[in-house]
């Protein structure tokens, strides 16, 4: 718990939980920190407001992704039945809208789905198997009980003593350098 | 004691919390991580998994009997050509919908208490529509081919034909499967890393760790997870409707009497539902036991399932009346007798024990006691997923065996392999949700502590 040497990746502050999270990260924010994060085992409410975290883009991505999915369900239906390989079936012309939408609607659901997911992921910039967050011992308990608030060393707002003390104001209980 | 933990009052004011007794994050942390992190299960999982893999291994020498001879082994034929195969498939699929309807519909309607149960529903779901999706693939008699039903360009330059509701179906459950899948990793995700962070072996460490992805409980992470699986929640609510829809096509639209009704749709969605509830419950009864999961998936949990499945049982009785109804109305003898023959002809029996299992036996849920006692609850569970078996059988091989032509009628019996496959495939479900119960966490953790959170804020009960 000294001071902060030249490879410190950041900083991690315990808090006793989502309430006191919750006040600590509306501190933080007010400071004007931009590249720190808080950690807790469960989507707190009310955390997103008090971070300052901007609506996603996620659902304008998945809007297009099924846009697509749903012209791309229609034009390869058209396009196989209706032009490359036509089949009669029961008189009906051979491009028959009605028939098509079960098919168009699935494509749509299927690709909106894998896309809401993957670009959560990517977004999330996940998978991430190696962080110097994992590297600490008591860290490990954030995706159990513990609720912490991260700050990197790379925020320009970021010095080892002021980013201390404001943690410790904003209610932290335990405080931990993590190495780069 | 008993009324500081009865949840099931339906007066919110002085009802228990969703969660019962002293727990923290820690606690349920623990709890559910135990399971997974014992050294070795209970024994009553290792006779459980014994006796599931031998029944897998039947269901292997059943269709490797069946790929070396030929779909000739089982017992259909004119006019029958559907039977225990394609009964078998729509009850998996039907079972398959429980999983996506609790993760998905619930969300959306803000029911917590979804959060007890909604893990190893979701797995169900999963492992369900593999066994249904089995079957449709072997019964095509030659399987290495069935990559024919997917629109890629082939050597016989030949596409498939869309308007055919057999490929709507091959969609459906496919994008249903693989959505279903998403859905329930996204929902592991937190909870495996949860399991990597408490490992104490190496080799436990990097396998849950390779699965979640790196996850650390970021909020900026959050929030984008919990929009995605907003989203997802959203998506999968349609389709969970649409998939038993398009199941009920492969009947409906043919112009057999008995199937080509209009009511099939809704019809097939709420018996889905009503199967689905009956196994979870089937389910949840014994493993809330077993891995003393009792304060997690309380009596209001089962409560609430138990009148779910008086509701869906009622739209299922409702169904069975109206198309009774409209056969006679139609005016149609042939429709008509199609109907008089399912109740009193040579399946009579078949249709008897549908109706008593899924009609009758629900109606005890109307007392709250029953509502209220696991063996009850388990036996009527048990009783439905039986009718709803029959259900399928009954609509299938009733409406086939006595069409429009008395020269063409004809019975069907399935032989010994059909039998077998039937129960192998029960082996290949359990085996699965064994292994499930092993070694992923059959809670999902995140999300119980989520409501715990929400419920010391007063917010929901």
């Amino acid at each position: 718990m000294s001071a902060a040497k030249s490879g410190t990746w950041g900083v991690i502050a315990e808090f006793r939980s989502a309430d006191e999270l919750v006040a600590g990260a509306a501190k933080v924010r007010e400071a004007g920190f931009t590249k720190w994060d808080a950690h807790a085992p469960f989507a707190v409410h009310g955390l997103d407001d008090a971070m300052g975290i901007k609506p996603t883009i996620l659902p304008w991505i998945v809007l297009g992704a099924g846009v697509t999915g749903c012209v791309a369900g229609y034009v390869m239906q058209w396009w196989m039945n209706g032009v490359d390989y036509k089949i009669i079936v029961g008189g009906k012309p051979f491009n028959s809208i009605p028939s098509d939408i079960p098919v168009i609607f699935e494509v749509t659901v299927l690709l909106a789905s894998l896309t809401a997911f993957f670009a959560m992921l990517g977004l999330n910039r996940l998978p991430e198997l190696a962080h110097p967050l994992f590297r600490n011992a008591s860290f490990r308990r954030a995706t159990s009980h513990a609720f912490f608030i991260s700050v990197e060393a790379q925020d320009p707002r970021f010095d080892a003593e002021g980013t201390e003390r404001l943690l410790r104001e904003a209610g932290c209980t335990r405080l931990e350098w993590i190495e780069a | 004691m008993e009324a500081l933990l009865d949840n099931t009052r339906d007066d919110p004011e002085g009802r228990a919390p969703l969660v019962l007794g002293d727990h923290d994050d820690l606690s349920i942390t623990e709890k559910v991580c135990r399971i997974v992190e014992a050294k070795k299960p209970p024994k009553a999982w290792y006779v459980a998994f014994a006796i599931a893999v031998s029944f897998t291994g039947i269901l292997g020498l059943m269709i490797a009997y069946l790929f070396a001879i030929g779909v000739g082994v089982w017992g259909l034929n004119r006019p029958v050509s559907w039977g225990f195969d394609i009964t078998n498939f729509v009850f998996w699929v039907g079972i398959g919908h429980a999983g996506t309807l609790i993760s998905a519909i619930l969300y959306l309607f803000r029911q917590d208490w979804r959060t007890g149960i909604n893990r190893f529903a979701e797995a169900m779901t999963i492992f369900a529509v593999i066994c249904a999706v089995m079957f449709p693939s072997i019964h095509v008699g030659r399987a290495w081919l069935l990559y024919w039903a997917a629109p890629i360009p082939n050597q016989m330059q030949m596409w498939p034909n869309f308007r055919s509701p057999l490929l709507w179906d091959f969609f459906a459950v496919s994008t249903y499967m693989t959505v279903s899948l998403v859905f329930w990793y996204m929902g592991l995700i937190p909870d495996l890393a949860a399991i990597r962070d408490r490992a104490t072996s190496k080799l436990r460490a990097t396998v849950y760790g390779i699965f979640a992805l790196g996850w650390r409980g970021s909020n900026r992470h959050w929030h984008r997870y919990e929009r995605a699986y907003l989203i997802l929640a959203a998506l999968a609510t349609p389709l969970v409707l649409s998939v038993h829809s398009v199941v009920s096509f492969d009947f409906a639209t043919s112009v057999l009497p008995g199937w080509h009704a209009t009511i099939f749709p809704p019809y097939f969605v709420a018996g889905a539902i009503f199967g689905g509830f009956a196994m979870v419950l089937v389910l949840a009864v014994p493993c809330r036991q077993w891995f003393g999961m009792r304060d997690l998936i309380t009596p209001r949990h089962l409560d609430n399932m138990c009148k779910i499945l008086l509701a869906t049982g009622m739209m299922v009785g409702y169904a069975y009346a109206i198309e009774f109804f409209i056969s006679w109305y139609s005016g149609n003898p042939v429709e008509g007798f199609v109907f008089i023959n399912r109740a009193f002809g040579p399946y009579a029996w078949a249709y008897w024990i549908m109706v008593i299992c899924n009609v009758a036996t629900p109606q005890v849920f109307w007392s709250k006691r029953a509502r209220s006692n696991p063996w009850i609850i388990f036996g009527v569970a048990f009783c439905v997923n039986i009718g709803m078996w029959f259900e399928r059988f009954v609509i299938i091989v009733t409406s086939l065996h006595r069409d429009f032509l008395p020269s063409s009628w004809g019975v069907y019996t399935p032989t010994w392999v059909e039998v077998l496959t039937l129960a192998g495939s029960f082996g290949l479900f359990f085996t699965l949700f064994l292994l499930f119960l092993r070694y992923l966490p059959m809670i999902a953790i995140a999300e119980v502590k989520g409501i715990m959170h929400k419920q010391r804020h007063g917010a929901h009960r």
